[in-house]
């Protein structure tokens, strides 16, 4: 199992930008850092679903044109799409609930909207 | 203080998982096991027709997902222009 | 609203912008895109028209209903495309064969041919029809709600 060392850079790259929102996530107490929190941790997990599929030496799966003679694998591309739609979809869910949260209680602090009441 | 302690060891076990999935995932470049792929970049010229094999992904061989990715954002929008409505006391025109 | 020579040049961008998203959009079986891609580039140059001009002028000339209606009938068109070849399966492709957009290309690569794909460009018509309906009205009720109550105070 651990005859490959594990220092290919594009999965580097999708942990520590998964595990850097993770840190945020948890420890940070403004709102709108915790939405651009989440917003990290959907960029992180495209990466990872995009350098998943790459064949070595591949171009693009398009027979327009001139190509070259491996394609690398489609399917998660089409899954990363869907997955970038369903996030800004998300994202703006949350953006109006905080506009409406700070309307009401006039802070952006997570801690003084704790409570069920007004 | 024990906030703190309880959210250091959560992210130490998250950052532990992720750790174990590198070394489990393939080298970069040389998946595993891809018929599914090679099926579909060879036959979709002649089942679908079109010359872009994403598009042919999307919405002919998976086309229940774009639907389902469709139904989202609908309701998505429906639920930002249903909580952003101005109160009828403040706003002069209708 | 700023000043007149950002409201000309935005005025003189606006056409290239959308005629390049509805590009992306009509070759989405072609060359890279479809109608998602092409949707958020038409949503970007009517946030351009937003900032040019204020959230209160843009009111007048875009109407709810038209918004409305439009995204409403993206989404049945769709629904309706994946309906149509229920014979055999569900999203079946009806339209390889025949003179409608049924060429078959040869295999391997080539210069594309407009004419080809089957229930695809339809499809992907339908999605950016939505999307640019739905994002623009998101779009739009974010710049009145945070600015408009300002003026009516």
């Amino acid at each position: 199992m651990m005859e490959h060392v594990p220092l290919d850079f594009p999965f580097i790259a999708a942990a520590l930008l998964m595990g850097v929102s993770l840190y945020i996530i948890i420890f940070k107490k403004n709102l709108i850092k915790l939405i651009m929190g989440v917003a990290m941790l959907a960029a992180g997990v495209n990466l990872f679903l995009v350098a998943l599929g790459y064949r070595a030496g591949g171009g693009a799966p398009i027979y327009t044109g001139v190509i070259k003679e491996t394609m690398v694998m489609p399917v998660p591309q089409a899954l990363t799409l869907t997955s970038i739609v369903i996030n800004v979809a998300v994202l703006a869910l949350m953006l109006t609930l905080v506009i409406r949260i700070y309307r009401h209680t006039g802070s952006l602090d997570s801690e003084k909207s704790r409570k069920l009441k007004g | 203080m024990k906030r703190q302690v309880a959210g250091l060891i959560l992210l130490l076990v998250l950052v532990a998982f992720l750790v174990l999935g590198m070394y489990l995932v393939h080298p970069f470049g040389y998946p595993d096991a891809s018929e599914m792929d090679d099926y579909m970049i060879e036959n979709s010229q002649e089942e679908t027709g079109s010359n872009n094999v994403v598009a042919a992904v999307l919405f002919d061989y998976r086309g229940l997902d774009t639907l389902g990715e469709a139904t989202i954002l609908f309701t998505a929008v429906t639920g930002v222009l249903l909580l952003l409505r101005l109160s009828k006391r403040k706003e002069n025109n209708s | 609203m700023l000043s007149k020579i950002v409201r000309t040049v935005a005025n003189g961008f606006i056409p290239f912008i959308m005629i390049f998203g509805l590009y992306i959009i009509a070759h989405g079986h072609l060359t890279p895109g479809g109608g998602f891609q092409g949707g958020a580039v038409v949503v970007s140059g009517v946030v351009m028209l937003l900032v040019a001009f204020s959230s209160q002028e843009l009111k007048k000339s875009i109407r709810e209903r038209v918004l409305s209606i439009m995204e409403s009938s993206g989404a049945l068109i769709f629904i309706i495309l994946a309906f149509i070849g229920i014979g055999t399966v569900f999203f079946y492709n009806l339209l390889v064969g025949t003179p409608i957009f049924g060429n078959v290309p040869a295999f391997g690569p080539n210069l594309g041919d407009i004419w080809t794909g089957g229930v695809i460009p339809l499809m992907n018509f339908a999605v950016g029809l939505k999307v640019i309906a739905g994002l623009s009205a998101v779009v739009l009720a974010l710049a009145l709600f945070s600015g408009g109550e300002e003026v009516e105070e």
